[in-house]
């Protein structure tokens, strides 16, 4: 992390990261997301529907993973002053946000067929929607931030605040037992036969290099519009 | 009740927003990169 400090080392590394993140992001998402659709059986209870898990699943993971990533950049910034951790933050925020409503507008299609309702005021499902609000909220905070010429202190505050919520989310399936299921797939095993969980791992390793792409362009970005603030306001001198 | 139409607007509403994610990410890293070199050049 601490060698990444420098952003001109930090561009050297991100300009090919980014290519390669999105290369093979788009050949293992799309090659998962067709075996999914086509190589696998149908679920002996759930029937076809099931094929929506190999979505729904990292949608899940990168809509959480995204808030941890928030909260160790605003960790990075307030206790090492890291010259890049508001600028990852920043940069993960939409990225984050996106899967979040991927997995909630997925989670509702797939609860249709399968539970008979769009939505249900389920610990799993709203601890999601409050996450999915968490990020706007952060997004509009750490712009407003840097607008008026913040480090981003307050947002990384907001960032480790909001953090309290992943617990929530992890083990809202045991604290509550409502209407979302329990956990299918844990650090010991899966409950799920092989025959259809195989995918999953191609989906779950491609969305997240196309997550980490999209996270390392808006970092490019940020840097770049950065460096025309700075530039011209030393013309402007 | 067919689950085929659940499954595409699943996977649609997933690639259409990962999509659009990835090309204004993409826009704005392409745009300020290029108003970062043509200042340079100045």
């Amino acid at each position: 992390m601490h060698a990444l400090a420098n952003p001109a080392r930090f561009l050297r590394f991100a300009r090919p990261a980014t290519t390669w993140l999105l290369l093979v992001g788009l050949v293992l998402a799309v090659g998962g997301m067709a075996a999914g659709l086509t190589l696998t059986p149908p679920d002996y209870l759930q029937g076809e529907t099931v094929r929506i898990l190999y979505i729904h699943v990292p949608a899940a993971w990168l809509g959480m993973a995204g808030w941890l990533g928030i909260a160790g950049a605003s960790v990075s910034q307030l206790v090492w002053r890291h010259p890049l951790a508001a600028v990852a933050g920043r940069a993960t925020a939409p990225a984050g946000a996106t899967f979040a409503a991927i997995c909630l507008t997925t989670g509702s299609i797939w609860g249709r067929p399968t539970w008979g309702t769009w939505w249900e005021w389920d610990g799993r499902l709203t601890s999601m929607l409050i996450l999915f609000f968490l990020y706007l909220g952060y997004i509009a905070l750490a712009s407003a931030e840097r607008e008026r010429g913040g480090e981003g202190r307050i947002a990384a505050i907001y960032g480790l605040v909001g953090a309290i919520n992943l617990p929530v989310i992890h083990y809202s399936v045991l604290w509550w037992r409502t209407l979302h299921q329990g956990q299918s797939i844990t650090v010991t095993g899966s409950s799920i036969d092989s025959s259809i969980l195989w995918p999953l791992p191609l989906t779950m390793a491609g969305f997240t290099c196309l997550f980490g792409a999209a996270v390392l362009m808006r970092m490019r970005a940020e840097l770049a519009e950065a460096k025309v603030e700075a530039r011209l306001r030393r013309m402007s001198a | 009740m067919n689950p085929w139409p659940f499954v595409i607007a699943a996977y649609g509403a997933a690639i259409a927003l990962t999509a659009a994610l990835l090309l204004w990410a993409h826009g704005s890293m392409r745009r300020a990169e290029a108003a970062a070199d043509a200042l340079k050049r100045k």
